[in-house]
């Protein structure tokens, strides 16, 4: 079972002739994910890596090939459109990895997305895996093993850092989720914490958090409120001054809110176990097992 | 990017937002002459983009051209949190009967732009809100509707505004909202928006904060950009694309990614050490931009170790690798390394280091151990 994505995802790559969707589009095949079809305007017809379909347009493909998930590669200044196509085109779940989206864009295409039936994950984000089913993303497939933790983050390279040390550790991972470091996004930690917590395949979640919005603060209250399953946690930027933006548009600490220290406190409260480094992750969870 | 107090109100200027007709000096002589152009008492401002300039005495009043001439060669020079003071604004003095605030901020819960306004302005916002919260009216703005009128209205009548200053409010609020969408801010705020002793308001202070994924679409406001506003590091920095702050530590880091970046200064502080800055060399860095860094952080004298720490995905070990000894070729150190590298191509990246006398670790926690322990030997 897992969430969101497994082996009969049927994956449509918008920007597929680009360097990074070509790239990783070969690399999300070799993983073993169904690759159904590439959109790029202007080049419908033709074929992509993995002799992949092109077509013109989103409808058009998802017509031709039943393709059930998007993963968006674009340029930034063309990634709220291709959202919006992927929406109106039916598909249920979108994927954006594309990084600096203006976030005034971002406000009217999650506005718009919250009258339709789409899920959209990210933007700037490393994506999502079903280990051994689908990787729909840009995480190294490798350092993930077939398991029942479920892994949902902010960020990426510390995801893949916390994934990694499971890994080694002999402890699996039913689906890891990076929902993105930017300020609105599509998908937040209590969605996902709501798919982990209905997942037969899931026993236990990890929760990778950092400074900057409240969104921590509310899966703190979901999981206090609603959660049976234990979760472990890491909150990122504990160092962090405040006012400073520390690379992701997210991650700023503001007026006093959104501090490392409040959303730790949120989550102790809420019987979360919070490492203090990511190193004590695995050994948290490895006590749960 | 955040832009100075002046740059601000002119754009609020430009939106139909009243503001005071001031000019911006940069040499006492200079502040004396617009002054003397203003013809009246002025107020004297540091052009810093910190808060707390009136604190730290970076705002004064002045009677007459030539009190405003002295008064700008005190301000002008003065370094106020860390910042020197090289610009002055001298605005006409406003004869204020009461301070309002109002602001424009992205609210991510509601994901809304949402509108603030208080009847106490004049102070940091953020203490009214913990002071005394019921003072600060919200409403959220629907992206797809706009401002409306009776948005405004239930501000207005919350604040306790008079009635008849309910129009020129109206036009204000609309004009900061249109100012703030055109713009792509993150945030735009009037403190204090002054209700003058004639009853007309005025934006006495204005403050604005610009959404920096959005500036390749304004090229006019990124001209705005004023290089005494950066340091020579973050200048570096910004021009190759690396998300750098400084802090004041002791070991210097290079990460890819910026959660794991944040995760390396906090597992350098459980080790009893302290992180010299953040810096995210971004995915699929290349050994020039790998030599960038490291030139910034070789750059701080308060450096007295480095540590790396790349997971390799799209970002490849062997790159790194290379980019870490053109730089260490082009600045010879002594500082000790420690370099901790995984994923892609590791094993090619450590083999190209151990030529250079490099320490390595497996684990995030060893690495972090041996940069602090490396940092107390120093």
């Amino acid at each position: 079972m897992s969430i969101l994505v497994n082996k009969d995802t049927r994956l449509l790559v918008q920007g597929i002739t680009g360097r990074e969707g070509a790239f990783h589009t070969e690399q999300m095949i070799a993983y073993g994910t169904k690759v159904v079809a590439g959109v790029t305007p202007g080049k419908g017809g033709t074929w992509g890596v993995g002799n992949t379909p092109i077509f013109d347009t989103v409808r058009e493909a998802v017509h031709a090939t039943g393709a059930n998930v998007s993963i968006i590669y674009v340029p930034a200044r063309f990634a709220p459109d291709a959202i919006l196509e992927a929406a109106d085109a039916g598909i249920p779940l979108i994927v954006c990895i594309t990084e600096g989206i203006p976030a005034l864009d971002m406000l009217k295409v999650r506005a718009y997305l919250d009258t339709t039936a789409s899920r959209l994950i990210g933007p700037n984000c490393p994506g999502l895996i079903t280990p051994g089913e689908a990787k729909v993303g840009i995480m190294p497939g490798y350092i993930h093993t077939r398991g029942r933790v479920g892994v949902v983050s902010r960020s990426g390279t510390l995801t893949y850092e916390v994934v990694y040390a499971l890994t080694q550790r002999g402890i699996g991972q039913s689906t890891a989720v990076g929902i993105g470091g930017d300020p609105i996004n599509g998908t937040s930690f209590v969605d996902v914490l709501k798919m982990f917590e209905a997942d037969p395949e899931t026993d236990q979640v990890v929760m990778i958090g950092e400074i900057g919005g409240t969104d921590e603060e509310r899966a703190a209250e979901f999981i206090k409120t609603k959660m049976t399953k234990p979760v472990t946690a890491f909150i990122a930027g504990q160092t962090a001054p405040p006012g400073k933006r520390m690379g992701h548009a997210g991650a700023i600490i503001s007026g006093g809110k959104g501090t490392a220290a409040d959303k730790i406190a949120a989550l102790q409260a809420a019987g979360v176990r919070v490492a203090r480094h990511p190193g004590e992750i695995a050994e948290l969870v490895a006590q749960h097992m | 990017m955040n832009l100075q107090e002046f740059q601000a109100k002119r754009i609020f200027g430009q939106f139909g937002i009243p503001v005071p007709q001031g000019e911006v000096a940069t040499t006492p002589a200079e502040a004396a002459a617009i002054a003397g152009r203003i013809g009246g008492p002025v107020v004297v401002k540091a052009q810093v983009l910190v808060g707390g300039r009136g604190k730290a005495g970076g705002i004064k009043l002045a009677k007459m051209p030539a009190e405003a001439g002295e008064v700008a060669g005190r301000i002008l020079g003065m370094t106020i949190k860390g910042l020197t003071v090289k610009k002055v604004l001298v605005d006409p003095a406003a004869d204020i009967r009461q301070e309002l605030y109002l602001g424009l901020v992205l609210d991510r819960a509601q994901r809304r732009v949402v509108m603030m306004a208080s009847s106490e302005g004049g102070v940091d916002i953020e203490e009214v809100a913990a002071r005394s919260p019921e003072k600060i009216l919200t409403v959220a703005v629907n992206p797809f509707l706009g401002l409306r009128e009776y948005q405004v209205r239930d501000l207005a009548l919350g604040i306790g505004l008079p009635r008849e200053q309910w129009a020129a409010f109206t036009r204000i609020c609309q004009g900061l909202y249109e100012c703030y969408m055109s713009c792509d801010a993150s945030l735009a705020e009037i403190n204090p928006l002054a209700v003058l002793g004639d009853g007309t308001l005025k934006a006495l202070d204005g403050k604005m904060v610009l959404d920096d994924s959005a500036l390749p679409r304004h090229p006019d406001l990124a001209a705005l950009r004023d290089e005494d506003d950066e340091t020579a590091e973050e200048r570096t920095a910004r021009l190759n694309d690396l998300s750098y702050v400084k802090l004041d530590g002791e070991i210097g880091c290079m990460v890819n990614g910026a959660g794991l970046a944040m995760a390396t200064m906090d597992i350098i502080k459980y080790y009893g050490g302290s992180p010299a800055n953040f810096l995210d060399v971004g995915g699929g860095a290349k050994a020039d931009k790998v030599a960038a860094a490291l030139r910034i952080i070789l750059s701080d004298p308060n450096v007295k170790a480095v540590l790396f720490n790349i997971f390799g995905g799209i970002t490849r070990g062997d790159e790194v690798a290379r980019g870490i000894l053109a730089a260490l070729a082009e600045v010879p150190t002594r500082v000790p390394m420690v370099v901790r590298l995984v994923g892609t191509n590791a094993e090619e990246g450590r083999q190209i280091l151990a030529q250079a006398q490099m320490m390595t670790a497996e684990t995030l926690a060893e690495a972090a151990q041996m940069a602090v322990a490396a940092a107390k030997g120093a």
